[in-house]
């Protein structure tokens, strides 16, 4: 029988991991009605606005409507991967936030029981995060087969293409990443840029800004999104692997499609925006008292915000251009970016703030 | 309990194993060999080397097996299925497999416990110790590798090129 402090971890582990999973299963209900009224904005209309206060209660009406819907399977598909794809899709996304640190160790008051807001600090985070996230490819693979069409098969074939030629570009960033903070572990990733502003990774100049853009660009392609939408590309091809997909099933792939969306602002914030790291650092002393965890939901809420804006205001690419972008542009790109990286390591391993403090300018 | 996890894992690795030998649809052997890799990257997990686990995620089920998939993908599925799965090599395999199980029980049977796990608690388990092994005393070897990989690569390379063209 273990102890009862043992009991008590693994409780709390679970606990955390139930409120993440809800959380995330429970975020695309209000980012599609944020990304419909967005879209109502932009292009100057009102989104919708029948059901409920401004329309709020849209989201649970397409739930309800996606629950009663016929579930068909083509009669020729491969039933079982037909059935396994969605979870495919979907499960590997979920993964990526056991890594994902939200904020440090808070102390319940009362109990003074200390609690760390990330389910586990892994000291492979980072390669974690790259080799899970690159299962959810299999989702695109098994649904496009199984779905024993030829439209599924070649925009699976298509998307898949893409999310392995990007993610090339993304683990040379992710590899910047590691060399500019020193360690593989999300939880020192995030410590290593405290301080403000001046000291997070996307200002480490001169490297920093081209891994973000890089990194940015990758996660773009990797999550299916405009720019690079190429499964919703109903232009060359009737959409993608999901085209025989209906109801519950492919709500699911649309949930696994949010959720990839949510975990690549995470990855960006906690990468090079410096996770819940206050951006004015003790310069206005009030700011202080904010929770941490306010600075890490208000800079993911910053980047899902972007990516939405992104949707509605520029044109996607065609397939031949996104693979030139991908290897082309991308890949020599991050290698050179990687030897100037490992170059400014050695000879000047500088922050911004370091800079100041040797011309005796000292911000906090 | 970790003898009993590690039961499990390599239940389901042998299990998977014979599913991608046995299964008549490629597709369907492919994703037996996924669960196989997954479950030996879990078999690194309790020998305390996550970073072994997460590299043979990332690279075998990551990348090999999507390649694989891709291939597999775009043969003639219904002509495979159809064909024997025995051809004439099989005598080999029938002379060659019961002297590799013998072998096996052999090494279990004579090695002095089934305990997986006794050396393994001490050995290091930061990636800084293998990284600085890696990098001064094994250069080398390293170096090798990678000159292989790189030369190979070429070789993909130019075995793609069409003839007739510069």
């Amino acid at each position: 029988m273990p102890s009862i402090d043992t009991l008590i971890v693994v409780g709390v582990m679970l606990l955390k991991v139930l409120i993440i999973g809800g959380a995330l299963f429970c975020a695309p209900l209000p980012l599609t009605w944020i990304e419909r009224k967005l879209a109502g904005r932009i292009q100057q209309r009102l989104g919708p606005h029948r059901v409920g206060p401004f329309g709020l209660l849209q989201p649970l009406a397409d739930m309800i409507k996606m629950f009663v819907k016929e579930d068909i399977v083509p009669a020729k598909a491969d039933s079982f991967l037909f059935k396994l794809a969605p979870i495919l899709a979907m499960a590997p996304i979920f993964a990526i936030f056991v890594v994902v640190p939200f904020g440090p160790d808070i102390t319940i008051p009362f109990i003074d029981y200390k609690v760390s807001l990330y389910i586990t600090d892994m000291n492979v985070g980072i390669i974690f995060v790259l080799a899970i996230s690159g299962l959810a490819v299999y989702g695109l693979i098994f649904g496009g087969w199984a779905s024993n069409s030829k439209y599924a098969m070649l925009g699976g074939m298509r998307s898949t293409a893409q999310m392995i030629s990007y993610e090339v570009a993304m683990s040379f960033a992710a590899v910047g990443v590691v060399m500019m903070s020193g360690s593989l572990s999300l939880v020192d990733i995030v410590t290593s840029q405290s301080g403000g502003f001046l000291n997070w990774n996307i200002l480490y100049l001169p490297v920093g800004p081209l891994w973000f853009v890089i990194f940015l660009i990758a996660g773009l392609a990797e999550m299916n999104r405009i720019p690079f939408d190429m499964p919703e590309d109903e232009g060359s091809l009737a959409a993608g692997y999901h085209v025989e997909y209906s109801a519950m099933r492919f709500a699911f792939l649309s949930l696994a499609e949010y959720v990839a969306m949510v975990s690549i602002a995470v990855l960006l914030v906690v990468f090079f925006l410096g996770g819940w790291d206050n951006p004015l650092g003790s310069l206005i002393p009030i700011l202080d008292y904010v929770p941490p965890v306010f600075w890490f939901m208000g800079k993911v809420g910053a980047f899902i915000y972007f990516f939405m804006w992104l949707r509605f205001t520029i044109p996607r690419y065609r397939y031949d251009q996104l693979m030139t972008i991908g290897w082309k542009i991308m890949i020599p790109l991050s290698l050179a970016n990687i030897l100037a990286t490992g170059m400014i390591k050695i000879y000047a391993d500088y922050r911004i703030t370091d800079v100041l403090e040797m011309v005796g300018l000292k911000l906090w | 309990m970790e003898q009993l996890f590690f039961i499990g894992f390599a239940f389901m690795a042998v299990v998977a194993a014979v599913g991608v030998i046995s299964l008549r649809n490629p597709v369907h052997g492919a994703l037996s060999l996924i669960v196989c890799l997954l479950q030996v990257a879990a078999i690194f997990v309790l020998l305390r080397s996550p970073f072994l686990a997460v590299v043979q995620v990332f690279i075998y089920v990551g990348a090999v097996m999507v390649l694989f998939l891709f291939a597999v993908m775009v043969v003639d599925l219904r002509r495979v299925e159809l064909e024997s799965p025995f051809n004439a090599r099989g005598i080999f395999a029938y002379i060659l497999a019961p002297i590799a199980v013998i072998e096996i029980f052999a090494v279990i049977f004579v090695s002095k416990s089934f305990d997986a796990f006794t050396t393994v608690a001490t050995l290091p388990t930061k990636i800084e110790t293998l990284a600085r092994v890696l990098f001064t005393e094994y250069l080398f070897p390293f170096e090798i590798v990678s000159v292989l990989l790189l030369v190979a690569m070429v070789a993909a390379i130019v075995m793609t090129l069409k003839k007739g063209r510069s």
